[in-house]
């Protein structure tokens, strides 16, 4: 198990080599930070090559992004162009974020598992009938509709929750989004959960435990749950990348100072060195919880042997 | 035992029982009407091909059938007496596992993947006899040991894939002899692993059976197994028993032209070069199942009667039966 991590840690480097400086590229040579800093204004062609001195945009492109890796390293993620560091940005902001995916997170596995599972073992029968056309209807409206409907409804009109988020995003006042957030998530947590269950309780090793004569309510959590929960682990592990870095819209609704709001901000006023140390940490948090994935997954299905 | 009181009562009868599966393409009639019975450290060797009922009358009778779409229609599951198949599901519960148990074909989707052997054995004792997991566990190390599992010690934590065929086999016993039942059901025990480890496992389960005076249901179609094992033979055909004898007076004189067919199908070294005798045709559609014997449109020896009369069981001699009009006629043949 150890020398797998090891393994699979060194196998992060070049995706992450690569991820980053496919963003590193996109950013810096498709659009001119410097022109972007004078807005309107065209500027001064010296002043211009002294910046371009200044923030080494006058070296060839790999040499940058070599530079900015080194900055990386020492933790230095560069300054924004309105003068704030961007690690105090992310400091601001990843906190936010963090609680935004916890409750959502928590949503979607709690609601998610529990109604799946019921509706998995009446499989056929009126409740998972109606969970499977919900999920339908859930999984079919987007983020944006979903997040100013229930924003309108239990925010503003009948006045449940505050329908605006403060900066300091406490975790009462993140519920509602973290809901919104969710519910996609949820509906295909749902689904899924409901359809291995329903696969499961046919398997041999169930009709096993009957015979054993076990209760009930050990068959299904000992027996039943525990294999058809590995799909859903899964799922859930590669969407807490998800969550993290995509909760762009969900933020701007609710008016949330977290990840997505920041990264917004950053494409929009082309910030540049915002957006590349936010999606630099965004490709690490992904890395690290498809790993957290495998090795779960190791936990759970012990048929899966690493060498 | 405590149930060692003098009772007339057999251990297991089975009486009438009468299985349906309701499917797109109709009812199926999956057991017609099947008794047999079992007393306790008797073996009944229930013989019968592919979707005869043999493994459905089995699932009736430990309470594992599926049901939808298997629903039983009619008939008593008497075990020591008592209806099994109205009685509450959890006095039924308890008896499951404990009293009565099974052993089925594929060990290795039988046992659950992601339990160690060990928890799996241990959940017994847990279970029924509300045994602390430690002392549940140091029970799955002896009964690991008993059923011959080397190092049983140190494998208590292993999983069924790291295990042989033949040794997941030995754990699947040791589940279902875990606390010592009346009745144990195989499902064919053997089917699934290499011919020198079916010797080895049915041994096995032979010398069990005679310590602890069981019952034993064997479910197989291998009439290799059940001469050597069985003391008695019940021959399923369409969801019927066709033929019920003791085993010697089987294999010497059948009494069923099914049964005769099937004794001429095993393949016999004295015969070695000439063609294999097969019956021909198929079982029949058990959603339209044909009236009179159901292995009439197969049976050399069928006349115009075996097409509209339903050959009730005709009693051969002491313990045996027949379900063909003319039994006599096939007795005699040898």
């Amino acid at each position: 198990m150890g020398r797998y991590v090891i393994r699979r840690l060194l196998q992060m480097i070049p995706v992450f080599i690569g991820s980053t400086f496919l963003i590193f590229f996109m950013v810096y040579a498709l659009g001119d930070p410097v022109a972007a800093l004078f807005g309107d204004k065209a500027p001064d062609p010296a002043t211009a090559a002294r910046i371009r001195k200044d923030l080494y945009l006058d070296e060839p492109l790999w040499k940058q992004y070599l530079h900015y890796m080194g900055q990386i390293l020492t933790g230095d993620f560069g300054t924004a162009f309105n003068g704030q560091k961007v690690t105090e940005l992310m400091a601001s902001a990843f906190p936010v974020t963090l609680r935004l995916t916890i409750v959502a997170l928590l949503f979607e596995i709690v609601v998610g598992i529990v109604l799946g599972v019921l509706s998995g073992l009446r499989r056929g029968r009126s409740l998972d009938t109606s969970v499977l056309l919900i999920t339908l209807i859930v999984v079919s409206i987007p983020t944006f509709v979903s997040g100013y409907v229930l924003q309108f409804l239990i925010g503003v009109k009948w006045g449940v929750v505050t329908p605006a988020v403060s900066p300091y995003a406490p975790f009462g006042e993140l519920i509602l989004p973290g809901v919104v957030l969710a519910l996609t998530s949820l509906a295909y947590v749902t689904r899924l959960t409901r359809t291995t269950i329903a696969e499961n309780s046919r398997a041999d090793y169930i009709r096993t435990a009957v015979a054993k004569g076990l209760p009930r309510h050990r068959l299904v959590t000992r027996h039943l749950l525990r294999n058809s929960l590995i799909p859903v682990v899964t799922f859930i592990g590669t969407d807490v990348g998800a969550l993290m870095g995509g909760a762009i819209v969900t933020e701007r609704i609710f008016n949330i100072h977290g990840v997505g709001y920041q990264l917004y901000q950053g494409i929009l006023r082309q910030n540049s060195p915002t957006v590349v140390g936010f999606v630099t940490i965004l490709v690490i948090v992904f890395l690290l919880a498809n790993l957290l994935v495998d090795l779960l997954y190791a936990v759970l299905d012990p048929r899966i042997r690493y060498a | 035992m405590e149930h060692q009181r003098d009772q007339p009562v057999t251990l297991l009868d089975v009486r009438d029982l009468q299985v349906e599966f309701h499917t797109r393409d109709g009812v199926a009639k999956a057991v017609n009407g099947v008794n047999y019975c079992v007393d306790p450290g008797e073996t009944l060797a229930v013989l019968g091909e592919s979707g005869s009922g043999k493994s459905v009358t089995a699932q009736a009778i430990m309470g594992i059938l599926d049901s939808p779409p298997g629903r039983i229609t009619g008939g008593e599951v008497l075990f020591r007496g008592e209806d099994l198949l109205t009685m509450g599901a959890e006095t039924r519960r308890r008896i499951r596992g404990a009293k009565m148990s099974m052993v089925f074909q594929d060990a290795l989707s039988a046992l659950n993947p992601v339990m160690s052997v060990g928890a799996q054995l241990a959940e017994m004792f847990e279970v029924h006899e509300g045994m602390t997991r430690k002392d549940s566990r140091a029970k799955a190390v002896q009964l690991m040991d008993r059923v011959r599992i080397p190092a049983a010690k140190d494998r208590v934590g292993d999983y069924p894939h790291q295990f042989s065929g033949g040794m997941r086999q030995r754990i699947m016993i040791a589940m279902a002899l875990a606390l010592e039942p009346d009745l144990v059901i195989a499902d064919e025990p053997t089917t699934a692993l290499d011919v020198t480890v079916q010797a080895q496992v049915m041994d096995l389960l032979a010398e069990l059976q005679r310590e602890y005076n069981m019952g034993l249901i064997l479910i197989t179609h291998d009439l290799g197994v059940v001469a050597d094992v069985a003391d008695k033979i019940a021959v399923m055909y369409a969801g019927r028993i066709v033929e019920t004898a003791p085993v010697h007076d089987l294999y010497a004189a059948p009494a069923h032209p099914y049964t005769r067919g099937l004794l001429d199908s095993i393949p016999r070294l004295d015969q070695k070069g000439r063609q294999l005798y097969a019956i021909k045709g198929l079982p029949p559609d058990l959603t339209a199942i044909p009236p009179g014997c159901p292995f009439s449109p197969r049976c050399p020896r069928a006349q115009d009667i075996c097409r509209t009369d339903r050959p009730p069981l005709f009693a051969v001699s002491h313990g045996r039966a027949s379900a063909c009009h003319f039994w006599k006629e096939t007795l005699d043949e040898r």
